[in-house]
């Protein structure tokens, strides 16, 4: 479980994020929206844990863990990842080998990036001039290898082509544990939904992952502060309808 | 050609000339007379002690010979084994091939200016000795060829002439290891080596150094390549060392001639390393890179590249990358020079420190924050080498590795 308690951020000196309170238990996956510039990949790189994002305030516990200062490496080995929006290019780093990482043990790469379809960029280097989806497709192969219980998505459908997009939500789906139950298991579905660990929270901007992924809650973040809660769909289309303006009269 | 008077006479004239690179060595200083060493049998160097058979192995010599088409083993001043196993290729120590062959005179020199600096003038006047391997008409090297000089007398001056040729159609690969013993501190090499590649013909030389912090090392070697030949140079130098200097010359003289330098260089604190490297583009056709990755942990180093395109329709490309990791000096100098209209000619260079945005995102993968660095480090010295078979190709990334894990 991810707690979030009254969390004040700052980047060089510029406050970024505060009063913030946020809750994903096991099994929950949780959508962010908000305008540009109001705070998103700040939260998500804080609770992955990039040093530069200073917390001046408050707490992040994971697992039971007190993470608010804990470098990247512990909080992965915790079993938070993240898929970035634009990661950086690692020369000379075959994505092969990133997966290994990734894993912590040596996997058979080519099984994995088959479902992602990504099997012929397993010996280029990690990023190396990958188009916009590439690196969404790369960034979800990792995570799948690395496998984390909480696992953190900054818009993971930005530059995605119509075609990949569904192969895009459904893999994420299938990350979260939040896939339609197959017939045939013998557990009742509601067991298998409680037994449930995996936890999202998912940057998104279209909303197209809503059509692959049944999220559990929506979070709005507007100018550093969180705006409000509750159905992603009901919020999703507010947005569309009144805009992120409407979100002011909600901080106030 | 000359003649050995004309040599000497040259050779005595530029004793005292200063390189026109690098720091000036006090050859004085060193000894040069001829230290004996018993001929080793095969099976002798395998019973050679641990900690020397790890640096030998450390600089490419197989003591086992496996993997192998033949060896050439210099120790000092003496050799201590030479043969070859594959056919259409021969080994032999340049000072008995000279009486030997008559033939072998028509390449002694022929590249290299005898007159160049005091160090290419020592090299002839106390000449200790050297290797010719060289690939007849036709044949294709199964395995590469490994020569290893080794020092192990203290404060020696070890002077060294090779020839390599690949004659017509051949395909040869060398791989060549300079070392020194575990206990020695200070000494000098100069290696004087002639590259023949011939036409149609496929020439790799590798050359793995592992030297002690008070060696100071002088190689002075120039190639030429004939029509549709190909010569890959790669060079890998991550110990510690005093002095560098060299700058090896490739003259691409016939259509359609290809030239390929890699080098992976690491300076650690009191090195000064001054590696350069030459390409002639002559005809048209031809083809050159330059790639040079290098590491400073507290070093000098200087990095020249220097291509010269002399015709049209000739390509070449320079890519010099430096990364400053805890001091030093980078100096990076790539230079290009169009004689014609009709060239294509490039070059990147960058000299920069280890991304704090790589190391995080590496960390966030569940690695630790040295892990990430060594992983970065790793993938930056990784060059792809083209046109070396897997095996070398294989044995210089496990060099890299080993090295890369020393130094870090």
């Amino acid at each position: 479980m991810l707690i979030i308690e009254d969390l004040q951020v700052e980047l060089a000196g510029r406050t970024l994020l505060k009063d913030i309170d946020l809750q994903i238990r096991p099994g929950e996956t949780h959508i962010l929206f908000g305008p540009n510039g109001s705070g998103k990949t700040s939260l998500l790189m804080t609770i992955m844990g990039y040093p530069q994002y200073v917390v001046k305030k408050g707490r992040i516990t994971f697992g039971g863990t007190d993470i608010t200062h804990a470098p990247i490496d512990e909080r992965a080995a915790l079993g938070i990842g993240m898929s970035y929006q634009r990661p950086p290019t690692i020369n000379g780093l075959k994505t092969r080998q990133m997966l290994d990482i990734c894993a912590k043990r040596t996997i058979d790469a080519g099984e994995m990036a088959r479902s992602l379809n990504f099997e012929d960029f397993l010996d280029r280097d990690v990023n190396a001039g990958f188009s916009g989806g590439e690196i969404k497709r790369s960034e979800l192969l990792q995570l799948k290898a690395q496998n984390p219980d909480l696992m953190l998505f900054d818009e993971p459908e930005s530059g995605v082509d119509i075609e990949n997009m569904a192969l895009i939500g459904t893999t994420i789906a299938q990350i979260l544990e939040k896939e339609s139950p197959r017939a045939g298991n013998t557990k009742p579905v509601a067991q298998q939904w409680k037994e449930r660990t995996k936890m999202g929270l998912i940057i998104t901007h279209t909303g197209y992952i809503l059509d692959y992924v049944p999220a559990d809650k929506g979070q709005v973040l507007f100018n550093g502060v969180l705006a409000c809660a509750g159905n992603p769909r009901e919020i999703f289309q507010c947005i569309g309808q009144l805009g992120y303006e409407e979100c002011v009269k909600c901080t106030l | 050609m000359y003649t050995v008077t004309e040599l000497e006479e040259k050779a005595r004239r530029a004793l005292d000339k200063k390189a026109t690179f690098g720091d000036d060595i006090d050859l004085d200083s060193f000894d040069r007379t001829f230290v004996p060493h018993k001929y080793l049998a095969e099976e002798e160097i395998c019973a050679l002690p641990e900690d020397e058979q790890k640096r030998l192995i450390m600089s490419g010599l197989d003591v086992t010979d496996k993997g192998r088409g033949g060896t050439y083993f210099q120790k000092d001043t003496a050799v201590i084994h030479c043969h070859s196993d594959e056919e259409g290729i021969e080994v032999m120590p340049v000072t008995e091939a000279l009486k030997k062959h008559d033939w072998v005179k028509e390449y002694f020199w022929q590249l290299v200016p005898v007159d160049q600096d005091k160090y290419t003038a020592s090299a002839f006047l106390e000449l200790h000795d050297g290797y010719v391997i060289r690939a007849l008409p036709g044949s294709k090297s199964i395995y590469p060829i490994q020569a290893c000089l080794y020092l192990d007398k203290e404060n020696l001056q070890q002077n060294v002439h090779n020839l390599i040729i690949a004659e017509e159609g051949s395909e040869l690969h060398i791989i060549t290891g300079c070392a020194t013993s575990p206990h020695m501190r200070r000494g000098v090499h100069v290696g004087i080596s002639e590259f023949f590649v011939k036409k149609g013909a496929k020439l790799s030389f590798t050359m793995i150094h592992n030297w002690a912090e008070e060696m100071s090392v002088r190689p002075r070697s120039v190639a030429r390549v004939e029509e549709g030949g190909v010569f890959i140079n790669n060079y890998i130098c991550m110990k510690p060392v005093r002095s560098i200097q060299m700058y090896p010359t490739t003259h691409l003289v016939g259509n359609d001639a290809t030239a390929m330098f890699y080098s992976v260089i690491v300076g650690t604190p009191g090195s000064y390393l001054d590696i350069g490297g030459r390409i002639f583009l002559k005809n048209s056709g031809c083809r050159a890179e330059i790639v040079q990755r290098s590491i400073s942990n507290g070093a000098h180093i200087i990095n020249r590249g220097h291509l010269i395109g002399e015709a049209p329709d000739i390509k070449a490309h320079l890519e010099c990358k430096g990364l400053l990791i805890g001091g030093g000096i980078i100096d990076s100098i790539p230079q290009l020079e169009g004689h014609v209209e009709g060239v294509d000619m490039s070059h990147e260079a960058a000299v920069g420190k280890l991304a704090e945005e790589e190391i995080n995102y590496l960390m966030s993968r569940g690695i630790s924050q040295e892990q990430a660095t060594s992983t970065i480090v790793r993938g930056f010295l990784n060059v792809d080498i083209k046109g070396l078979p897997g095996l070398l190709k294989e044995e210089i990334d496990r060099t890299i590795d080993t090295s890369n894990r020393d130094t870090m």
